[in-house]
């Protein structure tokens, strides 16, 4: 399955993928719109580790023995066997964070208010490309 | 502290309504003046430390910001401009020289906008560079004082070398140090793809570069930064640095704390000192010294490369250039005033040299009047903006050109003139870790690529519109030039006809 590889080398911080995967998942047709309701603002699904010169964004991984599937306990979490991407159901999750305790990437957010998992990435499901590999200003993020 | 009376020179306007307060364009500023503000987590700015580089406005994902000149305002003079009133204001603050980046922006007239290149109409036919081919091949070097041929037709001369070069445009010299180690790859590579070549400057050439090598002109400069066997051994073609169009007649300096661990290696100086590379060469006061320089590097190199002189435009170019020739520069580099730089007195820069349009037409002359002009290839440097002003070079006399300014701007470049503070926003000009990441080489050496080969496509498209099928047909031809607006005598120096005539 094609994944989001991150080159630290050329990740400039500028964290635009935090800001389009946000718009992504916003619903909105701007991305004006999608920030003046700071209040409903989904949680970007990509965040930019950063300690002063390196950083780079990171993402789920969509691992092929991924152990947030094993360890979710409703089956909110789980593989698409055609695309092999790891797909969050909000609607099955309890927040109990077993995902979020056992994922080697600390790739999974969570969103208090709702007591659930907050974000976590798809992808783009029907995007040719992710927004976030499409607005990388570097070419800091490859999806192949 | 006392009252600073300088003005900003920018204005940043943030449109609040396109504003999403993402932070982005304080993440970008290198010079602090986009920040958050720790209170509460908003954006504000601070225009007087703005330098204008446009960063900011370019990632700015909604487009919520503009950065324009501010314009100076105070009791306008003829003689004190507000421009003359703030340098004498900056100067009395500091108390130093006036540093500036880039070539000149003092606005001396551009020759090549009073030139205006030839068409064939009825009377000769044009060529369409789609379906015929188009020649851009040029040869830098000493070519021979004629050239034999046996009975089947086959060259018996033997000639020098060579360097031949798929578009007559070339890298201008710049060092790792002056620029990052990324827009040193991305030159390197752009250069290697596209059959030209590339200058180390006179920074040494970093171990990551040798793989390009065979596209490289390595520079001996006043300083002998980085200069050993192997890097004199690796190169296509080896260059006397003895002056630059932003400044003529002064040296280098490379403060301490830019050379890092790989600079210091590469330069092969202490890590932390100062690279300071001497006004004039110590071992060259004459043309016969010069001469011994160039021997040296031929015999070091065993004749198997070209030995060029990169010289500064200035009043007597024209013996200066004939007697580089007679020393036995194989290549003459001539670099005018509109020159860049990665840190020079403004005062040098704004002040000192000669258009390269008058240094390279007049030099041309001069060296076929004395019957040389093939012992040596002209390469003019200086502002080249467009393929155009190249072809227009070509046509004064000039085998090739060298560009860097262009090549900075192809990477990203957007002129703020403050290469010598090190925070190139685009990375370009900077070795902090932090920003030359921002130049990936990869969109850098695609970037540069696109520029050579779009200013190819344009060199054949006006060459076919001449009549011409190759770059050497139009080499020296003042014939397919005419002048606008130019002075007899300035006609004259060029030896181009006024049009009409």
């Amino acid at each position: 399955m094609k994944r989001i590889y991150a080159k630290e080398e050329y990740c400039i911080g500028c964290r635009l993928c935090e800001i389009y995967c946000i718009f992504q998942h916003s619903g909105c047709q701007t991305l004006v719109k999608a920030f003046s309701d700071q209040a409903n603002l989904p949680e970007p699904a990509v965040r930019v580790e950063e300690d002063g010169a390196i950083c780079f964004a990171l993402q789920c991984r969509h691992c092929d023995d991924a152990p947030c599937v094993a360890a979710c306990i409703t089956g909110a979490m789980t593989r698409d066997p055609q695309t092999g991407a790891i797909n969050h159901d909000e609607d099955k999750c309890i927040g109990c964070w077993s995902c979020v305790m056992v994922c080697p990437f600390g790739a999974i957010q969570i969103n208090k208010d709702k007591g659930k998992v907050g974000s976590k990435c798809d992808l783009c499901e029907g995007e040719e490309v992710p927004a976030c590999v499409a607005h990388c200003p570097n070419e800091a993020l490859v999806y192949e | 502290m006392a009252l600073s009376v300088l003005a900003p020179e920018f204005v940043v306007k943030r449109d609040e309504e396109l504003c999403i307060e993402c932070g982005v364009c304080t993440r970008q500023c290198a010079y602090d003046a986009q920040i958050i503000n720790p209170d509460d987590g908003t954006v504000s700015t601070d225009a007087a430390k703005c330098v204008g580089c446009q960063r900011c406005v370019t990632l700015c994902p909604t487009g919520a910001l503009t950065v324009t000149e501010r314009e100076m305002t105070g009791r306008s003079h003829p003689n004190w401009t507000l421009g003359a009133q703030r340098d004498i204001a900056r100067q009395a603050e500091t108390g130093g020289m006036l540093l500036t980046g880039m070539g000149t922006d003092k606005g001396y007239r551009v020759i090549w906008d009073n030139l205006i290149l030839n068409a064939s109409q009825v009377t000769n036919p044009s060529i369409d560079p789609l379906r015929e081919p188009m020649e851009l091949r040029t040869y830098l070097g000493a070519k021979p004082d004629r050239i034999e041929l046996d009975a089947d037709g086959r060259l018996t001369t033997e000639v020098g070398p060579l360097l031949g070069l798929d578009i007559p445009v070339m890298f201008s010299a710049m060092s790792y140090g002056s620029i990052s180690l990324n827009a040193c790859l991305s030159l390197a590579r752009a250069a290697s793809a596209a059959g030209t070549y590339f200058n180390s400057g006179e920074g040494g050439l970093h171990r990551d570069l040798y793989e390009y090598s065979d596209h490289a002109i390595v520079q001996v400069a006043s300083g002998r930064f980085g200069v050993h066997a192997e890097y004199l051994d690796v190169a296509a073609a080896v260059e006397i640095k003895i002056g630059q169009g932003a400044k003529p007649g002064i040296g280098g300096h490379l403060p301490g704390e830019k050379v890092t661990q790989p600079i210091s290696a590469t330069r092969m100086i202490p890590e932390g000192s100062d690279a300071i590379s001497p006004a004039p060469h110590h071992d060259i006061y004459s043309i016969e010294d010069l001469k011994q320089l160039i021997y040296a590097l031929k015999e070091a190199t065993d004749y198997s490369k070209p030995i060029s002189v990169k010289i500064a435009a200035v009043n007597n170019i024209v013996p200066i250039a004939s007697g580089c020739v007679r020393a036995g520069a194989d290549i003459v580099a001539i670099d005018g005033v509109r020159g860049g730089t990665g840190a020079t007195p403004t005062v040098i820069r704004d002040n000192v040299g000669i258009p390269i349009e008058f240094a390279v037409a007049a030099v041309d002359g001069r060296l076929r009047e004395e019957g040389i002009r093939h012992q040596a290839s002209i390469v003019a440097a200086g502002g080249f903006r467009n393929s155009a002003d190249i072809l227009k070079a070509v046509a004064l006399g000039a085998d090739a050109v060298y560009v860097g300014t262009s090549a900075l701007i192809a990477m990203g470049c957007h002129m703020c003139q403050k290469c010598y503070t090190g925070k190139c926003t685009w990375g370009i000009a900077t070795q902090d870790p932090y920003l030359t990441k921002r130049l990936n080489p990869e969109i850098g050496t695609r970037r540069l690529s696109n520029l050579l080969r779009a200013w190819g496509l344009e060199m054949k498209e006006m060459l076919g519109g001449m009549g011409m099928n190759s770059i050497d047909s139009l080499r020296g031809n003042r014939e397919m030039l005419r002048a606008v607006s130019l002075t007899r005598e300035e006609m004259d120096i060029l030896d181009v006809a006024p049009a009409g005539m």
